[in-house]
C-alpha cells in the first residue's frame, strides 16, 4: 500500500469518525441544584429524577436521535455559587438549555446572567418573582407560594372562616409565604389577627402558639418546611388548640406525617396531585402520568416527593421543546417552551403563553387532609 | 395573662433543660482538658439517630437506648484515641480545631448512613399533655427535666466525691503536676471523652421525641449548649445547667412578651452582655489564674 493511498484511507476513516461523532452529538442539559445543605430535601429528589429521566430516554435512543448529556453542579444553597456554576454551564460546558435552580434564591441570582446570554432556563423554584414580571428566557414549573396561599384562603372561605393566625419560620420560603398570605388576605375577606414567627431550627413553638390561643383566630396557618411545621403541629395538640390547622405545600411528604404523628390528624394543606396520585379519579388526565413517575421513582429510590416531580416537568418540557424545534437553536427552543400547551406533568397541566411563563392554574393544587395517617383528597372526603 | 406567663415559663424550662443537658457535656471535657469540644452536638445527634435506627429495627426502647449510648461512648473514645491523643502536646486552639473537624466528619458519616430526612423517636410515656394550672407540658419534658437533675447530681458527685473525679479535675488545673503525682493523664482524657459522649447520647435520646433528629441536628443543639456553658461559666457543670435553664426561659419570655422575631437576638445580646461584664460566666471561677 503506497503512502498516498494510506493517507487517503486514513482521512476517510477520520471523516467517517467525525461524521459519526456529529450524528451522535449529545444534547447538553445543564443543571444547578441544591443537593446538599438545608434545602437538600428539595434538590436531592430533583437530581435523582433528572438522572432517571435522562437514563430512560437515552435507553430509548434519545431525542432527535441524539443522546442526552446531563451536566450538573451542586450549589449547596449558596446563590453566589449558583451564579458561578451557571456561568460555567454557559461558557465552558456550552449547554443547550438549563433546568434548575432548586431554591428561589439560587434562581433569582442567575436570572440576569441567562437573560444576558440568551440561555433558556426552566426553574424548579417557587417564588413568583421568577416569572413576574415575565422574563424572555426564564420559565418555571413549580407552583408559586401565592397559589398555595390562595388555595388555603379558598378553603377557608368555603368553611366560612375569616379570622386567621399566621405562624411562619424565618427561612426564605416561610417569609415569602407569609408575604403572599398577607397580600392576598383582603382579596378573600380574610382578617389576620395574629402573626407569629419562629426560627426554623427551634425545638418548641408553644410560646408563640400560646399567644395565638389568646387571640380570636378561627384557624391557624403555618407556612414552612423541614421539621419545624411538625413541631408546630405537635405543639398545637399539646396546648389543646382546637382550631383547623393549615400547612403549606412545603411539608407535603410522608415524613411530615411520621414526625407529627397522631397530632397531624385533620391538618389540611394544598399539595401537588402527586401526593394523592392513587386517589385521583380515573378520568383525571394526570393520573397515569403521576402513577408512572411515582412507580418508576419508588422502584429506585424510595418514597416519591413532589419536588422531584418539578424536575420531571422541567426536563420533559425542555426535551419536548427541543424536539419540536428540531434542534438546539436556543431562540427556537425558547419559543417552543413558551408554546407549551396541554403538557400533562406531575404538578398539573401546563399551558404557557408569552404572558405566563409557568402555565399552571389553581387547579394544579389539591386540598388534602391527613386522615388515619395518610393524605386524603378533601373533595373526596366530603 | 398570668396563665400565658405560666405557659411561657413552663416552655422555657422545658427547652432550657434540653440546653442544660448538652451544656453539661461541654463543661465536662473542658474540665479535663481545657478544650471546648465542638463535636459535643454531634454526640447528641449520634445518640438520637442510633437509638431511632435501633427502635426502627425492632429493638425495645430501653435496650435501644442503652446500645445507642454505648455506641456513642465508643465513638467518643475513638475520637479521643485517634484524633485528640496523637496531638496531646498541641495547643488548646489546635485541639479545638481538631474537634471542629471531627464534628464535620461525624456529620458527614451520619449523612451517609441516615440520609437527610428527619426522624422521630416515640415518646417514652405517651403524648397526652399534662395540665398544670393553665399550662400544658408533654410527659417527655418531665423525662428531660428529671434526667437533667439526675445527671447533674451524678456528675457533681463524681467530680467532687470520687478519687477518679478528683483526678479528672486535677488534670484540668495542672496537667504536669497531675502527671507527677501519678495520675495517668491519657486515661483521664479518655474518661472525659467517653463520659461526655455518653452524656450527649443520653441527652439526644431524651430529646429526640420532642425535637426530632437529623444528621445536622447537632449543630443547633451544640450551639445552644455552648451558649449555656458560656453563660454559666465554662468548666462549671452546675453553671452550664443554670445557663441552659436561663437561656430557655429567656427565649420563651422574649418570644412571648416582646416578639417572636427578636427571640434569638435577645438571647445573643444577653450572651454578649455576660461576656462583657462577667467574662468567666455568671457562675465561673472569678479568677482564672493558675499557679
Amino acid at each position: 500500500m503506497n503512502a498516498r493511498l494510506r493517507n487517503t484511507l486514513l482521512t476517510l476513516c477520520l471523516l467517517a469518525g467525525l461524521n459519526l461523532a456529529h450524528a451522535a452529538d449529545p444534547i447538553k442539559i445543564g443543571s444547578f441544584l441544591t443537593v446538599t445543605g438545608p434545602a437538600s430535601f428539595l434538590g436531592d429528589p430533583e437530581l435523582r429524577t433528572l438522572q432517571m429521566v435522562v437514563e430512560e430516554i437515552n435507553a430509548k435512543g434519545g431525542v432527535l436521535d441524539r443522546p442526552i448529556q446531563l451536566i450538573h453542579y451542586d450549589t449547596g444553597g449558596n446563590a453566589r455559587d449558583a451564579l458561578n456554576y451557571v456561568k460555567r454551564l454557559i461558557r465552558s460546558d456550552k449547554v443547550d438549555i438549563i433546568v434548575g435552580g432548586t431554591t428561589s434564591g439560587d434562581t433569582l441570582a442567575v436570572i440576569p446572567e441567562v437573560e444576558k446570554e440568551g440561555m433558556p432556563l426552566i426553574s424548579l423554584a417557587g417564588a413568583i418573582e421568577i416569572i413576574d414580571p415575565v422574563k424572555k428566557w426564564v420559565f418555571k414549573v413549580a407552583h408559586t407560594d401565592r397559589m398555595a396561599a390562595a388555595k388555603i384562603y379558598e378553603d377557608l372561605n368555603q368553611r366560612g372562616l375569616s379570622k386567621v393566625a399566621l405562624i411562619t419560620g424565618d427561612g426564605g420560603f416561610d417569609k415569602s409565604g407569609r408575604e403572599q398570605l398577607r397580600q392576598l388576605a383582603p382579596e378573600y375577606g380574610i382578617q389576620i389577627v395574629a402573626d407569629e414567627s419562629y426560627g426554623n431550627k427551634d425545638t418548641d413553638m408553644t410560646t408563640q402558639l400560646t399567644k395565638i390561643r389568646a387571640s380570636d383566630a378561627q384557624a391557624l396557618i403555618n407556612f414552612g418546611f423541614g421539621q419545624a411545621p411538625a413541631i408546630v403541629t405537635r405543639n398545637v395538640k399539646q396546648l389543646g388548640i382546637d382550631l383547623p390547622l393549615y400547612q403549606s405545600h412545603g411539608v407535603a411528604s410522608k415524613t411530615f406525617i411520621d414526625l407529627a404523628g397522631p397530632a397531624a390528624e385533620g391538618v389540611r394543606l394544598p399539595a401537588a396531585a402527586l401526593v394523592v396520585a392513587e386517589e385521583l379519579s380515573d378520568a383525571d388526565p394526570q393520573k397515569p402520568v403521576l402513577l408512572a413517575y411515582k412507580n418508576q421513582y419508588e422502584a429506585k429510590h424510595g418514597p416519591v416527593s413532589t419536588f422531584g416531580g418539578h424536575a420531571y416537568d422541567g426536563i420533559m418540557i425542555a426535551l419536548a421543546a427541543i424536539e419540536r424545534a428540531g434542534g438546539t437553536d436556543k431562540a427556537k427552543v425558547r419559543d417552543e417552551i413558551e408554546k407549551t400547551q396541554g403538557f400533562i406533568g406531575a404538578s398539573g397541566v401546563f399551558a404557557m403563553s408569552p404572558e405566563d411563563h409557568m402555565g399552571l392554574t389553581l387547579d394544579a393544587f389539591k386540598m388534602v387532609e391527613v386522615r388515619d395517617g395518610a393524605w386524603t383528597l378533601v373533595e373526596n372526603a366530603e | 395573662m398570668l396563665e400565658q406567663l405560666f405557659q411561657f415559663l413552663v416552655t422555657g424550662i422545658t427547652v432550657g433543660s434540653l440546653y442544660a443537658l448538652v451544656g453539661l457535656g461541654f463543661a465536662l471535657i473542658y474540665n479535663a482538658s481545657d478544650v471546648v469540644n465542638f463535636a459535643q452536638g454531634e454526640f447528641v445527634m449520634l445518640g438520637a439517630m442510633t437509638a431511632i435506627s435501633l427502635v426502627a429495627a425492632g429493638f425495645p426502647l430501653p435496650l435501644a437506648a442503652v446500645v445507642a449510648i454505648l455506641i456513642t461512648i465508643g465513638v467518643g473514645l475513638a475520637l479521643e484515641r485517634f484524633a485528640i491523643e496523637p496531638s496531646l502536646g498541641a495547643s488548646v486552639v489546635t485541639t479545638i480545631i481538631i474537634t471542629i473537624g471531627a464534628a464535620i466528619v461525624l456529620r458527614g458519616v451520619a449523612l451517609l448512613i441516615w440520609g437527610k430526612d428527619f426522624h422521630a423517636l416515640p415518646a417514652f410515656s405517651g403524648d397526652t399533655p399534662i395540665h398544670l394550672g393553665g399550662a400544658t407540658l408533654l410527659p417527655q419534658s418531665l423525662w428531660v427535666m428529671g434526667a437533667a437533675v439526675l445527671l447533674v447530681g451524678l456528675v457533681r458527685a463524681f467530680l467532687n466525691r470520687t478519687l477518679l473525679g478528683k483526678a479528672l479535675l486535677a488534670c484540668s488545673f495542672n496537667r504536669a503536676a497531675a502527671q507527677l503525682v501519678g495520675i495517668n493523664v491519657r486515661v483521664m482524657l479518655r474518661l472525659a471523652y467517653g463520659l461526655s459522649a455518653g452524656l450527649g447520647a443520653i441527652a439526644g435520646i431524651l430529646i429526640a421525641p420532642i425535637t426530632f433528629s437529623s444528621y445536622e441536628a447537632g449543630i443547633m443543639l451544640g450551639l445552644k449548649g455552648f451558649c449555656a456553658a458560656i453563660i454559666g461559666g465554662f468548666g462549671n457543670p452546675m453553671g452550664a445547667v443554670a445557663g441552659g435553664l436561663l437561656l430557655g426561659v429567656l427565649e420563651a419570655l422574649g418570644a412571648g412578651l416582646i416578639s417572636s422575631g427578636y427571640k434569638d437576638a435577645i438571647v445573643f445580646v444577653f450572651v454578649l452582655m455576660v461576656l462583657f461584664f462577667e467574662p468567666t460566666g455568671l457562675f465561673g471561677h472569678k479568677s482564672a489564674d493558675r499557679v
